[in-house]
This record gives structure tokens, C-alpha cells and sequence, in this order.
């Protein structure tokens, strides 16, 4: 089963993991000869005198290294030193007290004699534009973004206006730009001329900027033209139902998000529960098993946080895989045709997984490391902001739905799948082993929920009990959508996903998940069978 | 007749009832008569933990009705056992009156600690026993008879039924959590001081406690072999067997149902308010569907569909629970999730049904037409 | 006791048992007892009866035949409320819509139904089956707290002559014979009293002889009730039919005598093919 599902993601990191290196091994050879230049600057930074320092500083900016920056603000803040018996080596000291080297970042203990190097308040000054320039005219968004976000903070004069002009001519990222804007609106928003200050607020009138709403709401109130009183408060109002507006994207991104991890653990459900009418209560203790694959695996190889979701996902899907199978061997296919009997008996299963992760883990919760890339967020504008790692798992779960549709859908052991819950002595008398389509199924179901387990370690820590908070969750997706039909599961899952985060500002989280639960059981009045129900005689 | 039909025709219940009378009787002389240092002296602990299985056998009874008859699997019969339990606290609660930590005349601990200033509604009356004990029995019945109705009209039946019961209890406890809810919140109801006017942890409370169990649980047995002796227990039967084939004779499965799932629902009440005094608290995580499952493996392990299996696996589990709870706890919930698959597996009629097979296989020969009690009682 | 009592009359009020006026003696002036009329079910698309016009006649017995998947089992689920039609209308008499009625109703007014595998309920003996589909109350209160009538049990025994099953009377039921279990299940549609009896292939499965005993059977019970019969084996409709009635495709294709419907190209075409 795992040949017809993984391959393809398969292919995409092993093509990332050929990639990768050869972009770090290119940028390495173009810092290479950045490296004498930088150590010869910052040499010159320390040696200079006070008078001709501001120079040194001007030549050491124009070196392209990483390491400009940090040197930088560690001379900014008073952190730069040389090193007392040899002149020629600059130290940095770290917020916990040790040192380092300020060209390599390698770090060299505490016993070191020093001499820090002095700056005055003009080269403060200077160092302070240089750095907002640098972060300015960086190569990442995100850096460019934050640099101007703190220059609104820390009040806009004509030093910046000037640099946040200059940036504006050439930006290109239509965040960052529009935070320029903003930056300048609100830097005229302080002129004495009204006319100034109305085209302001005019320029304002789409900005989310935070400090906007502070500055308009002054306007509003105490400006002295009643014109520009006017349009402060305007311009408020539309910002406000903007931010209302991106407050709901953002209350249907949570949504989406629970959705994908229920509809995670909810797909292996479907197929156990909707195409095998097999109920498996053991399904939370399985994602229990790929989450604690991933923390192994982190366990194993500590150093490859990077690349251990690449290996968790098949390790993970393996695993509970395989354990769903001897399940269903030693078990449940002693049981088939009698639901009630299988749910008690994979329960009692579930107490045995879960006792076994408790002896063997420890009772207590282990956090699994987030890769850098999953870390961080995906800034939209400055009210708007998507965590990715939820959007990875979000796009995670979709793969995963489609990629099961697909085997199902497109695969013979799909088609043998589909037969035998159809009619299995039908299917059983055409030649189809129908025990080993059983065992497999029933693999494949597991193997997803070992998936999920995997995704759900990147979002909450892996415990022994981590599986039976989403079991009743998942079940009732299912319910909700209707056993036996994949696209119903999907349905339900953003559906209720997105049910839940919209009630619960109002009702509380605990409220909300009951109001659910309520919610659907009334559904089932109206909708006995789920959203798509399955009729005629397959119904039966 | 009557006694024909409840008792004698069914041959395990009456050794399983005399068995109990027989306890009911000897614990108390052996707890109050025997002097402490003599080998027949039982201990006030042990009368509680024997007065705690009662109270469970008495809810194994409520759920092997439902199941071993109906074949209706509730997860959630847990909620009902909670909530008979929670309308016990609460008069006990009241009854705490000013000894409270904070002494506040009428409101519990927790109230004042959260800064309350008067009684919520859903707590008055509760301060009078009678009010107390028809709460017992409505509160659990009145849910039975909404979600029951609710599930039963549009048929929810087999595993689903299984699992919306189980959400039930599951969105119960998460709201009992909640300390704005007013029932004590995580830590729940305790700290009781009477019951009655009796001290709540003297001694003859306790045996009194421990007979009334007894007596309910008999009560409760013979009610319930009332229910499964008559008409509508053949009714019910049929249900189990072939639903809709029931529907077509012209029964209204859906009420036999209900009516059922509520009487089922206040016995559990009834287990529950007896169990809450004797256990001296009550707390949300008697609502966790965990502890509901564990019911129906009681039932599963003595043998479903005979009442008095109910009872002989209600007290089997729980001592074994007891043994390696002391023993070794963290392999408690080895042996309990092995006995799920065991039960299951190898032994579909449970102890009972082990039992019988070995009778059975002892005087083959003897006998050809004997069947299982089961077919023998409904002649 | 006393609370059960108050429970059950609150239960009465609070879900009102929709009995239509089953007490009123059925109106069937105009001749038909059930009118099925422009019936359709679809099942995603598929249409199990499409446009279906049935009417059976008091008293009469009546053969539906029709290859398979020609919607059968489907116009009976209709008859007896466990599937609701799309379109269309369904009369029992002149007066009772059965369309608003839930099974139980429909049962209890005087259709009674045998399934095509024969469901009896097989923990149960034999009397016990009978003694469930007596026509007595069938209200909750009344199982619990009342036994059956002499007259009621007087009738269990001589409907258990009439299907001869005296000597198995109190057996369980799973241990008859396969033709033994087809007899209860219409000794049990007897004791219901129905005006109608709808029977699914009641010889599937039964030894020559069998056959020939449910053939007695299901003709002596003509005139007092009415009967439709669905079965594949032409011999034994031939043996019982006045009136066929050949389902195709959820329509009717053909109705007459047996002679009529073999000889109709229609019904050649459908059976034999080209």
C-alpha cells in the first residue's frame, strides 16, 4: 500500500534535497571573498580613532557579509570588543554574558580580557540609519517589513521619511509598500498645513497599520479643523470594517485549519468506519503512534530537524500502518458483521496502546521541534497574518485527500477495495482475495491516521492521550458527512472546523465544542444518513 | 404467579439474589456484632467498597437492559449515573449548611470562592431530600426521554447511536468543567457532612447506605425481570433481533425504545445517588466516556442478555480492579483493554455463557432439548 | 409505579400516536383497496418505479412478476411506509393516505407484509412469534402490564393449525425448516388480521411439496383478505394466479390472466430477449 501512495512526495524532497545544497554551496563561494574585506574593516573599526571611526563604519557597510548587521548593532548597543592580547581580534558579547567572534559568530567562552570599543551619540546616529537602511534594502520581505513596522513604532522623523522614501521608489512587495505609505501618511499627519493632513487621512484610509487607528482617533478628537475631524473619523470607520473584514478571513483560516487536522484524523476513519464498516476506536492511539514517530525520529536525528517531517511522514505512515494490520489480523476480522463487538474490542485495544505509550514514553507530554521552514508566519498585511505551519498542514490534509481519492479512485487495489465493501462474496467469487483487501484497507486507514499523528505534532505536544482528544471530533465528522463517501468527510470537516471557530469568540472554546455537539445531533434529525447519503439497496 | 415469573423460573438470578440478601445480611452483623480483632470481622472500608459495587451492579443492571435486550449500546449511560449522583451532591451540599470553610449559611464553598452571591435557580429546592431524590430519578429520565426521542425518531441506531451517546457524556463533562456552569466545577461536589441528619462518615450510615444499595439493587433486578418477563420484553427481544421486522407487525419501535432508554437512564440515576454518599464526592470525571465504556464492559464480561450476568460481572471487574489497582496500577488498564478483546472474542456470553457451556458439556447425554436459560425462561 | 403511569399519559400528550381513523370500516365502494398512482422512487438518479399504476381489488390475489431490479421489492417498501416515493400517491380505501403513515401505523391499520427472506424472530419460539403479531394493543403501557385475551390465545392456536406448526408450538423459532420459518412468517401476517397481505417470493427456496401446501395456502386466503404475491417461479404463479401484473423497469408492462400476459410480445421480449 505505501508503493501506491507515497512515490510522489517521495520525488518532490528528493529533488528539494538535491537542491538545497548546491544553492547553499553557490552563496558560500560569493561570501568567500567577502570574508578578508569584512575582517579588515572591522579591524579598521577598532583601531580607527574616534575621529576617523564614522569613515570605518561607512567602509564596513559597503562589504557584503551577513555578519555586517550584527557587528553593527553589537557596536550600537556597546556589545563590540577587541581583544586585549590580540589587537587585531573583535569579540561580541551575547545577552547571557559570553563571547564570540564578530566575524564568525563561533563562539569563544567567557575568559577573555577585553577592551570595549566606545561610540558616541552621533555614530549612534549614524549606525542606527545605516542599520534601517540594510533592513531596509534587505532581500527578505519579512525583514524589510518588520524594519518599517519599527520605525512607525519608534515615531517617523525627516531622518527616515527620507530612507522610507528612497525604499518606495524601488520596492516592489506591495506589503512593504503599503506600509511606506502608511509610514508617510502618518509622518504628515503632523504637519501644520490641513491641507496636508487631509490628504493623509485620505492616504490613510485603507491602512493597517496599527498605529494608524491611535493617530486617526487624536485627529478625530482634537484637531483643531472640523474638515480634517471629519475625515479622521471616516477614514476610521472604513478602517474598521476593513479589520472586520480581515478578523473574518482569519476566523475562517483558524477554521480551515482545525478542519484539516480533523479531516486528517477523520480520512482513515472513513475508510475503516465508511467503506469497511469497521468502527475503530483505536484510530486516536494510531495517530498516538505517528506522532511519536516523529518525536523519535527528532530523537534519532537530532541534528536533521529540517528534513525529520520528510522522514517521520512514511516512518509514521509505516508504522501505524503496520500495527493497523496486525490489529485487524489478530482482531477485527474475527468480528466482521458485528460493529458493536469491534467497537468494544478495538476500544479495549486503545487502553492497550495507550497504557503501553505511558510505560514506554513516560506519562508526561514530549514537544516535537518545528522545523524552521514550518515556523513563523506569512504576513499578508499588518492585521493579517497565517501561521505556516498550519498552512502546511492545511495543504497537508488536502494532499492527503487527494491522494487517497486517487488510490481509491484510480488504483486496482481502490477498485478491489470498492468492490468488497460493496459485496463481498460477489467480490470474493470473481477472485478478489478479499481478506488480503481487508488487512490492506485497513492498513491504508491506519497509515493515514499515522499521518495525522505526524501533522499533529507540529501543533500540539505528543502525550499518550494525544489521540483521544480528536476520536469523538473525527467520528462525528464522519457522521456529519455521511459514511462512505469521502467528499462528505471533507465537507464535514472544514464544516465543522469552521462552525467551531466562528462560535467559539462568543461561546468560549468549551461551550463552543459542546454547542457542536448539540448542534449536531439536531442535525441528525433532519439529515439521518449525513450531508451524502448513500441510497437503494448499498444503503442497507 | 407473579413470584413464578420474576423468580423461580429463573434459576441463576435467584442464586445471584440470595447471594445478595445473604451479603446484605451478614456484613452489617459481621461489621457492627463481630469485635475488630476476631478473622469474621468485616471492615467499615470494605462494607464501602462492597456498598460501591452494589451501586454498580445496579447500573451494569440498567445497561444489559438496554443492551442485552434492547440492543441498544449507550456510551453514555455514565452521564445519567452523574447526573443521579450530581442531584444527591447537591442536597448533600446543602446540607453542609454554615460548617462550609467559609461559613456561608447557604452557599457551598466554591460559590463564595467564586464570588457568588446568591444560589442559582437550578440549585433550589435541593436542600429537601424528597426534591433530591425525584431529581434522581427526573433529571437523567427527562434527558433519556429528550435525546432518546431525538435519536430513536430518526433512527439512529447501532454504532451511531453507540457514538452520539458517547459525545453526550463527553459535551456533559466538558460543560461540568466549567466553573460558571455551578456544580464545583474540576473539583466538584464534597466535603459532605450529613445525610438525613447522619453523620455522613458513622459508621451505621454507612451499613444503612450499603443495605439501601442492596435493597435498590434487588428492587431494581426485579423491575427490570418485570419488564424483560413480559409482552413488551418479547417486544423488545424482537427489536434486537429484526427491527424492522418489528415495525411491520405494527409495533412502534421507537417508543418501546424510548420508554426503555428511560428507565434505563433513571436506574443508572438511582446507582448513582447511591454511590455519590458512600464515595463522599462527585466530580466531572465521572461524566469521562471512558468510565461509560467500562460499563458495558462489565456487562460484556458477565453475560449480556441475562440480567443477572450484569450483576456477576459488575462485582467480577470491580474486584479485579480493586486486586490490581493495589497491586500494581499502571497495569490496571492492560488487564481492562485485554478484557475488552477477550471478552469479545473468546467469550461473546461472558461469565454466564462460560458457565452454562461447562454445565452443559457435563450431562450432554443427559439431557438433548436443554438450550441456554435464555430460551428455558421463555417457556 | 404511580410515576411510570404519569410518564406514559405525558408521553401520550407529548407525542400524539397519528392514528388515522382505522377504527371506521375501510371504504372500498369503488372496488380497489390500494390505489398506487404515478408512484416514482429514484435512488441517485436511478429510478426503481418510475410512473407505477397498481390497483388491487378487495379480496383478490394478485401475482406481480418481473425480472430483476424491475422494482418489486421497492413497490412494497413503498406500500408499507419504509420508503417514501418521490412523486405519486398511495390510497388504502377510498380515505387512508398511506404516504403520511409510518410502518408501524400502516401494519397496525391492515397491511401486512412477508419479506423475502423469512424474518421471524429466532430466539423467540414459535408461539411467542405468533403471540407478537397478535392484533392486540401494541402500546408500550399496555405489552407491559397486559397479557393476551383467551379469545386472542384461542386465535394463536388456530392459526397455528392453519400453517401446521402445532407440534412445534413451543420450539425456538430459529430451529425450524427453512419452509417451516416461511409458514410462521405468514402464520404471523395472519394473526394480524390484515386486510392486505403483501408476499415476497413465500416459495423461494421450498421443496415441491412445500410449494404445493403454500399454494393451498395462499389460495384459501383469497376472498377474506386480499393477497399480492411477488414471485419468480412461473409454475407455482401459474398454479395460484387470476391476475398478473409484469413489472419492467418500474412501470407496469402488462396486466391480465396468466394466458394473456405469456402471450404478450411485450412481456416475450423483456423475458426471452430478442
Amino acid at each position: 500500500m505505501n508503493t501506491t501512495g507515497q512515490p510522489r512526495t517521495h520525488i518532490g524532497r528528493l529533488f528539494l534535497s538535491l537542491l538545497l545544497p548546491l544553492l547553499l554551496c553557490v552563496c558560500t563561494t560569493a561570501y568567500a571573498q567577502n570574508e578578508e574585506a569584512l575582517a579588515e574593516q572591522a579591524r579598521a573599526i577598532a583601531q580607527a580613532s574616534l575621529m576617523k571611526r564614522d569613515d570605518a563604519i561607512d567602509a564596513l557597510t559597503q562589504v557584503a557579509h551577513p555578519r555586517v548587521p550584527v557587528i553593527l548593532s553589537a557596536l550600537l548597543e556597546g556589545n563590540l570588543y577587541s581583544d586585549d592580547e590580540d589587537e587585531n581580534r573583535i569579540l561580541i558579547e551575547r545577552a547571557d554574558g559570553s563571547l564570540e567572534n564578530a566575524l564568525t559568530g563561533e563562539s569563544l567562552g567567557t575568559d577573555i580580557d577585553t577592551k570595549r570599543i566606545p561610540v558616541t551619540t552621533r555614530m549612534r546616529t549614524q549606525i542606527r540609519n545605516i542599520l534601517a537602511r540594510l533592513n531596509l534594502d534587505s532581500e527578505n520581505t519579512q525583514t524589510r517589513y518588520e524594519a518599517v513596522q519599527r520605525m512607525i513604532k519608534e515615531g517617523i522623523d525627516e531622518n527616515n521619511v527620507e530612507l522610507l522614501k528612497a525604499r518606495g521608489e524601488v520596492e516592489d512587495a506591495r506589503l512593504v509598500n503599503e506600509t511606506i505609505e502608511s509610514a508617510l501618511a502618518l509622518y504628515d499627519l503632523q504637519s501644520d498645513n490641513e491641507r496636508v493632513r487631509l490628504s493623509a487621512i485620505k492616504s490613510l484610509r485603507g491602512s493597517l497599520v496599527g498605529e494608524t487607528r491611535n493617530e486617526l482617533r487624536r485627529l478625530r478628537d482634537y484637531d483643531p479643523v472640523p474638515a480634517v475631524q471629519e475625515a479622521a473619523a471616516e477614514a476610521l470607520e472604513s478602517i474598521q470594517t476593513k479589520l472586520e473584514f480581515y478578523k473574518l478571513v482569519e476566523s475562517i483560516f483558524f477554521g480551515l485549519s482545525l478542519g484539516s487536522v480533523l479531516l486528517l484524523a477523520a480520512i482513515g476513519l472513513a475508510i475503516t468506519f465508511g467503506v469497511m464498516g469497521v468502527i475503530n476506536m483505536a484510530h486516536g492511539e494510531l495517530m498516538m503512534i505517528g506522532a511519536y514517530t516523529t518525536w523519535v525520529i527528532q530523537q534519532l536525528f537530532p541534528d536533521q530537524i529540517a528534513w525529520s517531517l520528510a522522514m517521520a511522514v512514511p516512518a509514521a505512515f509505516l508504522v501505524s500502518g503496520l500495527v493497523g494490520i496486525a490489529i485487524e489480523r489478530g482482531v477485527i476480522r474475527f468480528l466482521y458483521g458485528r460493529p458493536l463487538e469491534t467497537l468494544l474490542a478495538t476500544f479495549g485495544l486503545s487502553l492497550i496502546l495507550q497504557q503501553a505509550a505511558r510505560t514506554i514514553f513516560s506519562p508526561l507530554n514530549r514537544s516535537v521541534e518545528l522545523p524552521v521552514w514550518m515556523s513563523g508566519s506569512l504576513q499578508l498585511n499588518p492585521a493579517l497574518s497565517l501561521t505556516l505551519n498550519r498552512l502546511y498542514i492545511l495543504a497537508f490534509g488536502l494532499i492527503v485527500f487527494f491522494l487517497l481519492m486517487a488510490i481509491l479512485k484510480r488504483t486496482s487495489l481502490g477498485l478491489k477495495v470498492r468492490a468488497v465493501s460493496q459485496n463481498r462474496s460477489m467480490a470474493r467469487a470473481v477472485g478478489v482475495r478479499a481478506s488480503w483487501v481487508d488487512a490492506m484497507t485497513f492498513g491504508l486507514g491506519s497509515g493515514i491516521a499515522g499521518v495525522a499523528g505526524v501533522a499533529l505534532s507540529q501543533l500540539t505536544n505528543v502525550g499518550p492521550n494525544l489521540g483521544q482528544a480528536y476520536i469523538i471530533d473525527s467520528f462525528m465528522v464522519v457522521v456529519f458527512g455521511g459514511v462512505g463517501n469521502l467528499w462528505g468527510t471533507l465537507v464535514g470537516a472544514m464544516g465543522l472546523g469552521v462552525i467551531n471557530k466562528f462560535m467559539e469568540p462568543w461561546a468560549g472554546a468549551v461551550l463552543a465544542k459542546v454547542l457542536v455537539l448539540v448542534m449536531l445531533i439536531l442535525f441528525i434529525q433532519k439529515r439521518p444518513k449525513g450531508l451524502f447519503p448513500q441510497k437503494g439497496r448499498a444503503a442497507e | 404467579m407473579l413470584t413464578q415469573r420474576l423468580l423461580l423460573s429463573d434459576r441463576g438470578g435467584m442464586i445471584v439474589l440470595g447471594l445478595i440478601v445473604l451479603m446484605a445480611i451478614v456484613v452489617p452483623v459481621c461489621n457492627l456484632l463481630v469485635p475488630s480483632d476476631s478473622a469474621f470481622h468485616v471492615s467499615t472500608y470494605t462494607v464501602t467498597l462492597l456498598g460501591k459495587f452494589l451501586c454498580f451492579a445496579l447500573l451494569a443492571l440498567s445497561v444489559d437492559l438496554i443492551w442485552g435486550y434492547a440492543g441498544i449500546l449507550s456510551l453514555g449511560h455514565g452521564a445519567f449515573f452523574a447526573l443521579g449522583g450530581y442531584a444527591m451532591g447537591m442536597y448533600l451540599m446543602r446540607q453542609i449548611g454554615d460548617r462550609g470553610e467559609y461559613g456561608h449559611p447557604v452557599l457551598p464553598d466554591f460559590m463564595v470562592f467564586l464570588n457568588w452571591d446568591s444560589l442559582p435557580w437550578y440549585w433550589q429546592g435541593f436542600d429537601m431530600f424528597w426534591f433530591a431524590a425525584l431529581m434522581v430519578l427526573l433529571v437523567p429520565g427527562l434527558l433519556a426521554l429528550v435525546f432518546g426521542w431525538l435519536a430513536f425518531r430518526s433512527r439512529v441506531t447501532g454504532v451511531y447511536f453507540a457514538i452520539i451517546t458517547q459525545a453526550l457524556t463527553y459535551a456533559l463533562m466538558l460543560a461540568f468543567f466549567r466553573n460558571e456552569m455551578g456544580f464545583g466545577g474540576n473539583n466538584g461536589l464534597t466535603d459532605f457532612k450529613d445525610i438525613l441528619g447522619f453523620s455522613i462518615t458513622a459508621k451505621g450510615t454507612r451499613i444503612s447506605l450499603f443495605v439501601a444499595s442492596a435493597l435498590m439493587l434487588i428492587l431494581g433486578y426485579l423491575a427490570c425481570r418485570y419488564i424483560v418477563t413480559s409482552r413488551m420484553g418479547r417486544v423488545i427481544v424482537s427489536i434486537r433481533d429484526a427491527e424492522s421486522r418489528t415495525r411491520f407487525c405494527g409495533y412502534k419501535v421507537e417508543s418501546y425504545k424510548l420508554w426503555l432508554f428511560v428507565f434505563s437512564s433513571m436506574l443508572a440515576g438511582i446507582a448513582g445517588a447511591l454511590y455519590v454518599p458512600q464515595v463522599g464526592i462527585i466530580n466531572p470525571g465521572e461524566f469521562s466516556p471512558l468510565n461509560s465504556i467500562e460499563f458495558v464492559v462489565w456487562v460484556a464480561a458477565g453475560g449480556r442478555g441475562t440480567l443477572f450476568g450484569a450483576i456477576v460481572g459488575a462485582f467480577s471487574v470491580n474486584y479485579a480492579k480493586t486486586l490490581f489497582t493495589t497491586w500494581s496500577p499502571e497495569s490496571w488498564l492492560f488487564v481492562l483493554g485485554a478484557l475488552f478483546v477477550i471478552v469479545t472474542l473468546i467469550l461473546p456470553q461472558g461469565l454466564v455463557g462460560l458457565f452454562d457451556k461447562l454445565k452443559r458439556e457435563k450431562k450432554t447425554e443427559s439431557d438433548n432439548s436443554e438450550e441456554s436459560t435464555e430460551s428455558k425462561e421463555a417457556l | 409505579m404511580n410515576l411510570i403511569k404519569q410518564a406514559h399519559q405525558f408521553s401520550q400528550r407529548a407525542l400524539p400516536v397519528r392514528d388515522p381513523n382505522f377504527g371506521k370500516p375501510l371504504d372500498t365502494s369503488h372496488g380497489p383497496i390500494l390505489y398506487v398512482e404515478g408512484v416514482t422512487v429514484s435512488f441517485d438518479g436511478f429510478k426503481a418505479l418510475n410512473n407505477l399504476n397498481l390497483y388491487v381489488d378487495d379480496g383478490e390475489l394478485r401475482c406481480i412478476i418481473g425480472p430483476n431490479g424491475a422494482g418489486k421489492t421497492t413497490m412494497m417498501d413503498v406500500i408499507t411506509g419504509k420508503t417514501r416515493p418521490d412523486e405519486g400517491s398511495v390510497y388504502f380505501g377510498q380515505q387512508i393516505d398511506l404516504l403520511g403513515l409510518s410502518e408501524h401505523q400502516i401494519a397496525r391499520g391492515g397491511i401486512g407484509r412477508k419479506f423475502q427472506k423469512p424474518t421471524i424472530f429466532e430466539h423467540l419460539s414459535v408461539y411467542e412469534n405468533l403471540e407478537l403479531a397478535t392484533s392486540a394493543d401494541k402500546r408500550v403501557w399496555f405489552t407491559l402490564t397486559r397479557s393476551l385475551s383467551g379469545e386472542q390465545k384461542d386465535r394463536i392456536g388456530s392459526v397455528v393449525e392453519q400453517i401446521g406448526l402445532k407440534p412445534e408450538l413451543y420450539r425456538p423459532a430459529g430451529l425450524l425448516s427453512h419452509g417451516q420459518k416461511q409458514w410462521l412468517e405468514i402464520g404471523m401476517l395472519l394473526m394480524q388480521s390484515p386486510r392486505v397481505l403483501l408476499v415476497d417470493e413465500p416459495v423461494a427456496g421450498m421443496t415441491g411439496e412445500e410449494t404445493e401446501r403454500t399454494a393451498e395456502l395462499l389460495t384459501s386466503l383469497a376472498g377474506k383478505h386480499s393477497v399480492i404475491v411477488v414471485e419468480h417461479d412461473m409454475a407455482f404463479v401459474r398454479s395460484i394466479a387470476r391476475q398478473v401484473t409484469v413489472l419492467h423497469q418500474g412501470s407496469v408492462l402488462a396486466e391480465g390472466t396468466m394466458d394473456q400476459v405469456q402471450n404478450n410480445p411485450k412481456v416475450i421480449e423483456v423475458y426471452l430477449g430478442e
